[in-house]
């Protein structure tokens, strides 16, 4: 048998080209598959906070805490909302009675009360998931129990968490909490059985004043997503490299 | 090798085996990465469907206005038409059938959530008309002379 160095190297190279074609290469879609792949993949979910509009009526955290089934007494909360009164002498006071659920109806601040004069500023900051698209909760997960879909959001495996509580700890934001009755992991996940039906999540739907809205990033005619584009947003912790996708108009440097 | 050093190495092939078995029965078929990486995307994939699952509670009053429509169209005509149904009368559910009624919060704590002022200059709270709770009408619910439907009206 004679062998030819061209030969050899053609077979070796065609060889190896096809012998490294996964068989999922030869997967056809219908055409209907293929329109519904596609769908999927133009969706991300974002979210954008306005911090000038909300007044701390704690409605949203209300409304997430009965639809989502977290509960209603346990001192735990998938948002919350935070109250920062920064004072003439440079500090900052910071509170959220039961995660503002009862809103804020009282200008005492953990029992403190706080000259009006003193005041320099005071604002309302709500708080949830940033669906970051580097989230650190996920990675940490030793049983694959909490992952993130195809549209950005970071959802937790019910039947498959065992409770370890690393999520809880990776978490910059410190937004998951051990769910008092379901004994797992849990944390906001934009109301997914509402977004995936084209409905608001409830905290948004709640909301009086506008100061919440849900975006999808992919979508260029999404008057939300025009907003987080064209306008001055920020984000919080961006130092940690989590990529949040929660966005934040009114952001300030006492915001933590 | 004599049998006493391969003995251990039987046992951990053994172990090993017994827990590559134990996962063909307990790991789910659908659980991978199923398209994406194992950072981010390791996962069961019909957990997924099993979130979009989850019962809705807030239906929004596009919900309510089937039945309720005259009271819908006197909140939307008034200044409290941002302001939700379910925020005061509580999530509808399945109402009528479950619940069949709907709590309606009349407290003065609900309307103090927005209404109570607080002496934050610059604060959203200042753009809401707003009582002073010490002293307005201490006693008083607020919807015994404000209809929350139509705020605009008063009486005394």
């Amino acid at each position: 048998m004679t062998c030819s160095r061209r030969s050899f190297l053609k077979d070796a190279v065609g060889g190896t080209l096809v012998s490294s074609l996964p068989l999922s290469a030869f997967v056809f879609l219908t055409t209907e598959e293929a329109e519904a792949a596609i769908a999927e993949a133009k969706v991300r979910w974002a979210f954008l906070v306005d911090t000038t509009t909300c007044t701390g009526c704690g409605l949203c955290v209300k409304a997430c805490k009965t639809e989502n089934e977290i509960p209603y007494d346990a001192p735990v909360t998938r948002t919350w909302v935070e109250r920062y009164v920064v004072t003439k002498d440079g500090q900052t006071h910071i509170d959220s009675p039961l995660g503002g659920r009862d809103g804020f109806i009282d200008d005492k601040i953990r029992d403190e009360e706080i000259d009006p004069d003193d005041i320099d500023k005071a604002f309302f900051v709500p708080k949830l998931c940033n669906q970051c698209d580097n989230p650190a909760c996920v990675q940490v997960c030793p049983v694959g129990a909490t992952y993130q879909t195809h549209d950005g959001v970071v959802l937790i495996d019910r039947n498959w968490c065992i409770g370890c509580g690393y999520c809880i700890m990776a978490c910059p934001y410190g937004v998951r909490f051990f769910h008092p009755t379901a004994k797992v992991a849990d944390k906001c996940n934009f109301c997914y059985h509402r977004i995936s039906k084209g409905m608001q999540p409830a905290c948004v739907e709640c909301c009086s004043f506008g100061a919440r809205r849900i975006a999808n990033l992919e979508d260029p005619d999404d008057p939300v997503t025009k907003i987080i584009r064209t306008e001055r947003v920020a984000v919080l912790k961006d130092e940690y490299g989590t990529k949040p996708h929660v966005f934040y108009i009114g952001l300030d440097e006492a915001v933590r | 090798m004599k049998w006493h050093v391969l003995r251990p190495l039987w046992v951990a092939i053994a172990i090993v085996g017994s827990i590559l078995v134990a996962r063909v029965f307990l790991v789910p078929d659908d659980f991978g990465i199923n398209g994406r990486n194992f950072t981010y995307g390791f996962h069961r994939l019909s957990n997924i469907q099993e979130w979009k699952d989850f019962q809705v509670k807030y239906r929004g009053r596009e919900y309510c206005v089937d039945c309720h429509e005259e009271k819908v169209q006197s909140l939307n005509a008034s200044p409290h038409q941002p302001v939700e149904c379910e925020n005061c009368h509580g999530a509808a559910v399945n109402h009528p059938d479950d619940p069949a009624m709907l709590p309606i919060e009349r407290s003065r704590e609900h309307c103090l959530r927005c209404h109570a002022q607080l002496n934050y200059p610059h604060s959203a709270r200042d753009q809401v008309p707003g009582i002073n709770n010490r002293m307005h009408m201490r006693r008083r619910e607020c919807a015994d002379c404000h209809n929350p439907h139509n705020p605009a009206e008063t009486q005394q």
